[in-house]
């Protein structure tokens, strides 16, 4: 799960961003907008969005969509500008702090609330409901006001390498599993003279809160106002979580955490099994083994983490209409719908299921309805306004106790007391 | 009397003197001198503008940040200097700076004990001197990210090429940048390789302005090297010991490239730094008010240091 972590970035990036604070400082609120002649009214206009799903290998995809859109609405006229995972968000908050943010724009689940709440988005009037799924058509709905759409949602799965498998003679993974199966199936699997790993489960918030569901327990308490995950299950679930490294699992000394790290070793066909996103399926689609996927094994119950995306109007937008009429052909139609099942890239959030039939038939992996059964279990990232710093803490403490620095326990008493005081 | 300039001088026999042929007309008008200005400033304009916008703005507009919390997007709200209060009793703070002086301690001594020896070496007659020369510079020109990634590479702890180095002679291997007590060595380490260059021609141009004829006396004198080295080389460098002293101090709190590419502040904090710190408030965390007072704490700190420099450089810089 490359994705989730943020890497550093380069001194002109910190530049650029200095510079925008400073900009922001002396002239807030003069904005930069297109150029356009016209307003929405059926006439021309430019819409900007900002996006980083598109990014490193789904460009042309969203380039299709575009065109499609482009054809069906005369006059307006879409501006793409992809970013990286691991700087958008930095572009992002900058942009929208030196006025210079795009019309429309992509937000994670995680970062909605931020947003929605700090009156940088315009809300959404008579959104088509009945096109999405529930859920996902709630997650972006702050206070009764509907803020966003959903773009896409996808979902982790246990990836697994089925020609190690068969070599070393363990049976694959099924959905039944639990962490002892794969305990043991990775400790077998391991070969460290042949520099193969049994395991690959990133040290992170995103394992961790997901993790603890599966063995049980809660995150926080329900008005989010203290942390709950030191207890046993939270115990249970980091120590499950970091006992791996080192024994069936790269450590961080061997690279483990670095962008592409994962990844490389599991299309070198070093790796047994691999925690990770089924955004990784086109990328993996040409490797010269046999892989698969199933059900992420579970503890005391199953528990899926899921992401999905939305798409937003910024509340500067001088074309609230047309820039509406964007993100809802982006989020919801058919041509959108086909192209994401094309191209395996993430899943649409169509109300429809049956629209979802086609995806099933795409290979590899075979067993793609362990993507939608893990939908059954889903349990999202708990969410507060310091979300980047409770994630940073959680990771940080985890990756000690990964490391041999601390216990599991003093590691999760050292969260908590961090937590708590962001609450 | 002195006579002013644009005066019709006396000649000592008492005629007056035309002016000089070459003086420009403009030059004697009363009204030159805010027509001078005018020019001035003119000719100013291109650093100026800049300077104020990009400098002197950004200062004035981080100080009035630094007395709200704002986190970039929101409208700002005044906190008063509840910032720097927070700041001053949070642990994080101390652990930053602590971290930046312990980089200043563990990097000046070596760049410039290391700077001091290739500046001595190249400044003799050697063959192949402009080569070295030019060769020990290369890496201050060098891009901060690639010099780190080569480090962060050279420093691996499985597999990189120091620590199989250390194995192979059975050494101790450190886990360098993945070891809380061992990060702030490696960058201090890939630091100062990098900045030795700079050192080495500061101090080579130092050298050569100390004059022959000094060593030439000491010599007849009976000096032996070292002798010659304490009491010429050393005090007549000076100078250029302290350029690079308060240089290398100002650099040393602001450093953050390095310690960004090469471990990110990590692990658990091990290496972040103050201006590391500034930067993840505000474009992390959304903290820019206790981040801009971050700034200025930092900027007091740099400013304190460099008063008491040159305050303190009379006791022990001298000019030949």
């Amino acid at each position: 799960m490359v994705r989730q972590r943020p890497t550093r970035f380069t001194t002109a990036g910190a530049a650029v961003g200095g510079l925008a604070l400073v900009l922001a400082a002396c002239s807030q609120g003069s904005a930069t907008r297109s150029e356009d002649t016209s307003d929405a009214a059926g006439e021309s206009a430019t819409i900007r969005y900002m996006n980083f799903s598109a990014n490193d290998g789904n460009e042309e995809n969203l380039d299709e969509i575009v065109a499609a859109f482009e054809e069906a609405h005369d006059g307006i006229e879409v501006e793409v500008e992809t970013y990286p995972f691991d700087e958008y968000f930095t572009v992002l908050q900058t942009a929208v702090a030196g006025g210079t943010v795009a019309d429309t724009f992509e937000l994670n689940y995680e970062n909605f609330v931020t947003y929605a709440e700090n009156g940088s988005l315009a809300p959404l009037d008579d959104i088509d409901g009945s096109a999405y799924q529930d859920s996902l058509l709630e997650a972006f709905n702050r206070d009764g006001a509907q803020y966003g759409v959903p773009t896409s949602f996808s979902n982790v799965v246990l990836f697994y390498n089925e020609t190690l498998f068969e070599e070393a003679g363990v049976d694959p993974p099924t959905d039944e599993w639990t962490w002892e199966d794969e305990r043991e199936a990775a400790e077998q699997l391991t070969d460290a003279d042949a520099g193969i790993w049994g395991d690959y489960q990133p040290v992170s918030f995103h394992e961790f809160y997901k993790t603890l569901a599966q063995a049980g327990g809660e995150f926080l308490d329900d008005d989010a106002s203290e942390a709950r995950f030191n207890s046993p299950e939270g115990v249970r679930a980091a120590t499950w979580l970091v006992e791996k490294s080192g024994t069936s699992m790269p450590t961080e000394a061997d690279g483990a955490g670095t962008p592409d790290f994962d990844s490389d070793l599991f299309a070198d066909g070093k790796l047994a099994m691999w925690h990770t996103g089924i955004w990784m399926f086109g990328a993996m689609a040409d490797v010269d083994f046999e892989w698969d996927v199933v059900v992420e094994p579970g503890d005391a119950e199953k528990a899926s983490a899921m992401f999905a995306n939305g798409a937003v109007v910024s509340e500067s937008t001088e074309h609230p209409e047309a820039a509406q009429a964007w993100i809802d052909f982006l989020a919801a139609s058919d041509v959108t719908t086909q192209v994401r099942l094309d191209a395996s890239w993430e899943l649409p959030p169509v109300a429809d299921e049956s629209k979802l039939s086609d995806y099933l038939d795409v290979t590899p992996p075979d067993n793609r309805q362990a993507v939608l059964d893990s939908l059954d279990n889903v349990v999202l990232p708990p969410v507060i306004e310091r979300q980047q710093e409770m994630q940073d803490i959680v990771t940080e403490e985890l990756e000690s106790a990964a490391a041999g620095r601390k216990s599991v326990e003093d590691a999760l008493d050292d969260a908590e007391e961090r937590v708590n005081a962001l609450l | 009397m002195t006579p002013r300039a644009g005066e019709p001088q006396l000649a000592p026999s008492g005629t007056i003197r035309p002016e000089g042929k070459g003086r420009p007309g403009w030059h004697r008008r009363a009204s030159s001198r805010s027509r001078h200005v005018g020019w001035i400033l003119f000719f100013l304009l291109p650093s100026g503008i800049p300077l104020l916008l990009f400098t002197f703005l950004p200062m004035v507009s981080s100080a009035w940040v630094s007395l709200h919390e704002w986190n970039l997007i929101s409208p700002m709200k005044w906190v008063g200097l509840d910032n720097y209060a927070h700041l001053l009793t949070d642990p994080g703070t101390r652990r930053v700076f602590a971290n930046t002086i312990f980089y200043i301690v563990g990097y000046f001594p070596l760049v410039y004990i290391g700077g001091l020896g290739l500046a001595i070496v190249l400044n003799r007659k050697l063959a192949g001197r402009s080569f070295f020369r030019a060769a020990y510079f290369l890496p201050v020109v060098t891009s901060w990210v690639v010099v780190a990634l080569v480090w962060q590479w050279l420093l691996n702890p499985s597999n990189g090429l120091i620590n199989q180095i250390l194995g192979f002679f059975n050494l101790y291997e450190p886990g360098w940048w993945t070891d809380p007590a061992w990060a702030m060595p490696s960058v201090i380490l890939a630091s100062a390789w990098k900045d030795l260059g700079f050192v080495m021609v500061i101090l080579l141009a130092g050298l050569q302005t100390i004059p022959h004829e000094l060593y030439e006396a000491a010599r007849i004198d009976g000096a032996s090297g070292w002798k010659v080295f304490r009491h010429v080389t050393l005090p007549l460098l000076s100078p250029a010991t302290f350029f690079v002293v308060v240089i290398s101090l100002i650099n040393g709190f602001q450093v953050f490239d390095q310690v960004y590419v090469m471990t990110g502040g990590g692990p658990a904090g091990a290496s972040q730094v103050v201006v590391g710190e500034i930067y993840e408030l505000t474009f992390r965390y959304g903290r820019a008010g206790e981040a801009s007072a971050l700034s200025w704490l930092l900027f007091l700190v740099i400013l304190a240091v460099t008063v008491i420099q040159i305050r303190g450089q009379r006791r022990w810089v001298h000019y030949a």
